[in-house]
């Protein structure tokens, strides 16, 4: 569809026509504009590992059933089509590389030896649609328990629990559930012992303080120094991508709050960007503005739960206690803005909820004036602590090649040296109107990713001056017709605004068919919605990629060698939250 | 009789003393590390939250006493006594004023140090007894720290004892009421504190339990009322080792030479045992957990050649001192 305008869009693409023949793609219009070609299975692996070169990460990988999906004009045949999506970060460069499966024979070659964290991709894309990847060294479930049957996220799989047979966990069940959580060090490759000692298998985690959630790790011991790790994922596993489909496209907003639940607005950004891209929504200034206000405010509220924490992991008691009072302060700004704290779910399709209160700025100003100087006390208390850099330098080190290998985005990739930030890159939802510098750091340890992040929320504070001090005036939502109803005193008018308020209301707007996944820089990386519209009412597929997925993935490549202490150094410099690996 | 009665009522009200100070202290340190923390801590029962200490002990009594069906059940249920009895022991020579002690024997201070040397026994049986990973780390990293924190704990004393010329804890006192030691022993309070931290196994230097390393480390498996022996045991070596700070360097029941005896001794005692003993709260609110490897290397490392360096300035100043004599 569309071939001659997406043919050519870059020299990349040019490149690989001319190597393997324009006939053996199909190129597909989306409407986020990332070049989409469809290829064959059979060329699949030649024509990545042409393309490793030019694009150095492998950003997403996921799976669609499109066995029920109607407008898919010009796309090839397929059952099931799986998507690679690659980002070149030197040329600011996307493209998305589909494969046609058919249900009879869902079997693709493994591409871990090209991007290693196509691991957990593909484990995830077996586990929710059944894709077999041959030559997978463990294609094990990763989100849903071991015991599951079925593929999840399958068009016939149920999406309720009142569609499924009564639950029962009888004592049977239970010892089968327990006996399939067991831990076998040989699925993983592992020796149970080496020449001259035996090792230690510990389970740390899902229960365990200094795991931020609910995340399991099953190390390899040799007295406390870490030989390999399993990290085992999916105990906080709530089907956001399945929930989707149900939802309208409304009314999925404040699920999204809940993937990043420290991120909160931040969510519903990433999100609405991708639908007001598929419905060509252009959002009013004023909407904007607001926008990155809370979404900067949020920003901080995440940094400093990480602050807290990571201070706390490792065993400094105080300064958690000192955040946590600015994180309050912080949601009381929240609250008199959105009437909502931790998830306010407040951003609209088109723009905001409701309009800024009377006497908001107030609040901000105070907030901005109030925060650098405890920044600066707790860069004394904390940072410059003599222990502090002594469990956290040089701990926990990975290149920028690493990085980019493993899919790390956010302040973990710019601590690597790199200022790969895509509010600067790609200046979504107006972040090109704000001045702001990316800080970065060098030696990619545990201590720079948290000097990273402090200095992120100073530059977040900068930018929430900047939106406080030049507010637009204006409407805070778009007169679209997919986001706002039209105004009720010509509902009573007339009856085509009458049905169109109601239809918009009772099932909520259509929007139109296509494809489009926008990035943001979100607080831990870079999260964006890939979402299908089939032209209707709700998602086809909603494709969720949380920055801290592929970032638990790197942890047995980092902690190898270190101990367990330095491994929780480097958990909580990570800075996730187990709802964003999940989903 | 009273001659006799004395040393039986007294350890009668230490024990109780020691058990209900423990417990009071519990609140204390909740109260003032919420105090540092800006938030209340405990608050709810009784006058300043005080009831909270009732509270705690009727929940850690009436608890289930349960023992793992893995565990080794004999030595799990002996550990956590050992470290209460030790403790306790230990405060039989401290000198709580001039004629307010159990027992002055001249090797008082080798006695409390191998007091302290035998609460080291609860924490590694009761980390292996337990027969959990966690516990069974919690146990080695305990043994490892104890054993080498206990030699410089030791040494530390040597220059105190050199230049009282006793063991006697009673002699130790007076031979400061000029000057106290911490003046002419710093490097030696130094590393008697720092020792003392490890020892009783507080933050910083808690690895043996490493919340957020090991869970509960050593006692993971304890519930009850044998884990609140566990902390009566951690509070009584708390309150031990900040009685010996003052006996061996802050010159015990006496008040400062330039005050005088302003206060009764054994008020003297008290209040410099409770600023001690902030002193240890503060610490723990204020420092990060170092690593297992680098608190090794600092007590081998760091500790090791200061306490040898003053132990052979504090030699060669005594020689000389009374050779010029």
């Amino acid at each position: 569809m569309q071939t001659a305008e997406t043919l050519v869009h870059s020299q990349v693409e040019e490149n690989l026509y001319r190597q393997f023949g324009e006939d053996l793609f199909v190129a597909q219009y989306c409407a986020d504009k990332i070049p989409t070609v469809w290829v064959s299975r059979k060329r699949l692996i030649e024509v990545l590992e042409f393309l490793k070169p030019s694009f150095s990460m492998l950003y997403d990988l996921f799976a669609i059933d499109e066995r029920t999906r109607v407008h898919r004009d010009g796309q090839p045949n397929s059952d099931f089509t799986v998507v690679y999506q690659l980002l070149s970060m030197e040329r600011n460069q996307d493209l998305r590389i589909k494969v046609a499966l058919a249900e009879s024979d869902l079997s693709l070659p493994t591409i871990i030896a090209i991007w290693p964290n196509a691991n957990w991709y593909e484990r995830e894309a077996w586990d929710m649609f059944g894709v077999d990847f041959t030559g997978h060294p463990n294609l094990f479930r990763i989100l849903l328990p071991p015991t599951w049957e079925g593929h999840a996220l399958r068009k016939d799989h149920p999406a309720r629990a009142t569609e499924m047979a009564p639950f029962e966990m009888g004592p049977e069940r239970v010892a089968k559930e327990q006996e399939a959580l067991r831990f076998r060090p040989e699925d993983w490759g592992m020796k149970a012992e080496s020449e001259d000692s035996e090792f230690m298998f510990l389970n740390l985690g899902p229960n365990h303080p200094s795991v931020h959630g609910v995340f399991r790790i099953a190390l390899q011991l040799d007295g406390e120094v870490i030989m390999d790790s399993v990290p085992d994922i999916g105990y906080h596993h709530r089907g956001a991508e399945k929930m989707a489909e149900r939802q309208t496209w409304h009314t999925f907003i404040p699920y999204s709050d809940r993937i990043d639940y420290l991120g909160g607005v931040m969510n519903n950004l990433a999100y609405i960007q991708s639908v007001e891209t598929l419905a060509g929504i252009e959002v009013p200034e004023r909407a904007k503005v607001i926008r990155i206000m809370l979404a900067e405010l949020f920003r901080i509220s995440s940094h400093l739960v990480f602050y807290g924490t990571f201070v706390q992991d490792v065993g400094q008691m105080s300064p958690v206690f000192y955040m946590f009072v600015d994180r309050e302060k912080l949601f009381g700004i929240v609250e008199a803005i959105t009437g909502g704290r931790m998830h306010p779910a407040w951003f609209r399709i088109g723009g905001v909820a409701q309009d800024l209160p009377n006497g908001w700025d107030r609040m901000i100003r105070e907030f901005l004036d109030y925060l650098p100087a405890r920044l600066d006390h707790y860069d004394k208390m904390a940072m410059q602590n003599k222990m502090l850099k002594e469990r956290t330098v040089g701990i926990g080190v990975y290149t920028q090649q690493e990085a980019l290998d493993w899919g790390v985005t956010g302040p973990g990739l710019r601590a690597t040296g790199s200022d790969w930030d895509v509010r600067k890159k790609r200046p979504y939802g107006g972040y090109d109107q704000f001045d702001f510098e990316v800080p970065t750091a060098e030696n990619g340890d545990c201590y720079d990713r948290a000097v990273l992040r402090i200095e992120e929320m100073r530059q977040s504070l900068k930018i929430i001056r900047q939106c406080v001090d030049n507010m637009p005036s204006g409407p805070y939502k778009s007169e679209h017709s997919a986001t706002t109803p039209p105004p009720k005193e010509r509902t009573m008018e007339d009856i085509e605004t009458l049905i169109h308020h109601f239809l918009n209301v009772s099932w909520g707007p259509v929007i139109p068919e296509g494809e489009a996944s926008v990035m943001i820089e979100a607080t831990k990386g870079i999260n964006s919605y890939h979402l299908i519209s089939d032209r209707s009412t709700n998602s086809y597929r909603t494709r969720i990629r949380t920055p801290s997925f592929p970032h638990l993935q790197q942890i047995p490549l980092i902690s190898k060698g270190l101990m367990i202490p330095d491994l929780i150094a480097i958990i909580a410099s990570i800075d996730f939250v187990m709802a964003d690996v999940d989903r | 009789m009273s001659e006799l009665m004395m040393p039986v009522l007294l350890a009668l009200a230490i024990l109780l003393g020691g058990v209900g100070g423990a417990a009071v202290l519990t609140w204390w340190e909740r109260r003032l590390l919420g105090f540092w923390q800006d938030r209340y801590g405990p608050n709810r029962l009784g006058p300043f939250g005080i009831g909270q200490v009732l509270a705690d002990m009727i929940k850690l009594l009436t608890k289930d006493d349960w023992v793992p069906p893995f565990a080794d059940k004999v030595v799990f249920i002996f550990a956590p006594t050992a470290i209460v009895v030790a403790m306790m022991m230990g405060f039989a020579v401290v000198p709580f004023a001039p004629d307010v002690m159990i027992i002055d024997v001249n090797i008082g201070l080798l006695f409390f140090l191998g007091m302290t040397s035998l609460a080291v026994y609860s924490v590694l049986l009761g980390g292996l007894a337990s027969n959990n990973k966690y516990a069974l780390l919690g146990g080695l990293r305990s043994a490892a720290q104890m054993v080498s924190y206990e030699v410089f704990m030791g040494l530390s004393l040597m220059g105190v004892v050199m230049m009282s010329g006793s063991f006697s804890l009673v002699d130790i006192v007076e031979a400061q009421s000029d000057v106290w030691f911490c003046f002419s022993q710093a490097l030696g309070l130094l590393v008697f504190v720092i020792a003392g931290i490890a020892e009783s196994h507080r933050l910083p230097f808690d690895l043996p339990e490493a919340e957020h390393e090991l869970t509960a480390g050593f006692h993971t498996e304890y519930g009850g009322m044998k884990f609140a022996m566990f902390m009566l045991g951690e509070y009584l070596g708390l309150m031990l080792i900040s009685c010996m700070i003052v006996t061996l360097f802050f010159g015990g029941w006496m008040g400062p030479a330039v005050i005088g005896p302003w206060l009764p001794p054994l008020a003297w005692f008290g209040l410099k045992v409770f600023l001690v003993i902030n002193f240890f709260v503060l610490l723990r609110a204020a420092i990060p957990r170092p690593r297992y490897d680098q608190l090794m290397s600092l007590g081998w490392k760091v500790m090791l050649p200061i306490t040898l360096v003053n132990l052979v300035i504090t030699g060669a100043v005594l020689l000389w001192m009374e050779g010029a004599v």
